[in-house]
């Protein structure tokens, strides 16, 4: 299987991403912004960090970057696109999901584990998974999803939520939402269910000594999903 | 001409660095205030002496990149 991440100015979890991506089977290249076609790939990923600086609205300059019109033609084309954190922030940016991520409720940089849940299945990503609820690491200023009344209906509509903030036995209250995100909306799909985007750093939980196992069961997963 | 375009929050959407200016300047004797939203401004050098036309272009800058039309509004001011 062969996956592409990009590296945008001021990313930085791209290699990262690029070690968990090649430790569970993937065949990894690392794509420059500046690029203009996507190598061919079974999955490209756009990683955290703060490219552009965050300047505008977090996300917002990458999102007009030259590979993102080969990436979205990609996810346009039923490709699978993953986001990771500024990489979420980019896919709102860019349309191919709906909503938007502000400010974090409380104005302060969160940097924690947290437990999410999923909900839903029926999508490549989370297909075989053997269990519902994971803790992630979450590292973000601008988490907090927002969306319009109508948005957020259709996106309910369509079983579009893919995961939710919650305790360490899936209780998705209030109190377990760290940054104010709407209904607790850790990750959504678009539509078709081929492009996720996520707050949740799953590539920095594959590594028991560091910190969990919780990211290695998810790539694991996605790469036996996609063969 | 300069145009310029004034980007604000719209009304249901959380301005949480809005509300804590708000409870500085509380703070600070300034009690006649009922809200304050921060927005952003921008001053756009265009490259063309019709106003309309001028503002047409900054308008469609709002509309792809300036403003995220989801939370945001936005307002076009012919400057000079």
């Amino acid at each position: 299987m062969k996956s592409s991440v990009i590296t945008f100015p001021g990313s930085n979890c791209d290699r990262d991403m690029d070690v968990a991506l090649n430790k569970f089977g993937f065949k990894n290249k690392m794509v420059w912004h500046n690029d203009n076609e996507l190598p061919k790939s079974d999955l490209v990923v756009l990683p955290g960090g703060f490219s552009y600086g965050d300047y505008l609205r977090c996300g917002s300059m990458a999102s007009k970057s030259k590979i993102m019109h080969s990436v979205i033609n990609f996810a346009k084309s039923g490709g699978l696109v993953m986001g990771i954190c500024n990489g979420f922030q980019i896919l709102v940016e860019t349309g191919l999901l709906p909503g938007v991520l502000l400010r974090n409720k409380y104005l302060e940089f969160i940097c924690k584990n947290i437990y999410v849940k999923i909900d839903n299945k029926q999508n490549p990503y989370f297909k075989n998974l053997d269990k519902d609820i994971f803790e992630f690491h979450i590292a973000h200023n601008e988490g907090n999803y927002f969306c319009t009344k109508d948005q957020l209906n259709e996106i309910k509509d369509n079983n579009q939520i893919a995961i939710y903030y919650c305790d360490k036995n899936g209780q998705t209250d209030e109190q377990y939402n760290p940054n104010g995100s709407t209904k607790n909306i850790a990750g959504i799909f678009n539509k078709e269910k081929n492009v996720l985007g996520m707050m949740p750093h799953p590539e920095r939980m594959i590594d028991q000594s560091l910190s969990g196992e919780d990211g290695s069961l998810f790539f694991k997963n996605l790469i036996n999903n996609l063969k | 001409m300069i145009i310029s375009a004034i980007i604000t929050l719209k009304k249901d959407v959380l301005d949480p660095q809005g509300k804590v200016i708000h409870q500085t300047l509380d703070g600070m004797g300034f009690k006649d205030v009922n809200e304050i939203r921060q927005g952003k401004y921008f001053e756009i050098d265009v490259n063309e002496n019709d106003p309309t036309k001028a503002k047409g272009i900054v308008e469609d800058m709002c509309k792809k990149l300036l403003a995220n039309l989801v939370i945001e509004n936005y307002k076009i001011i012919e400057t000079q």
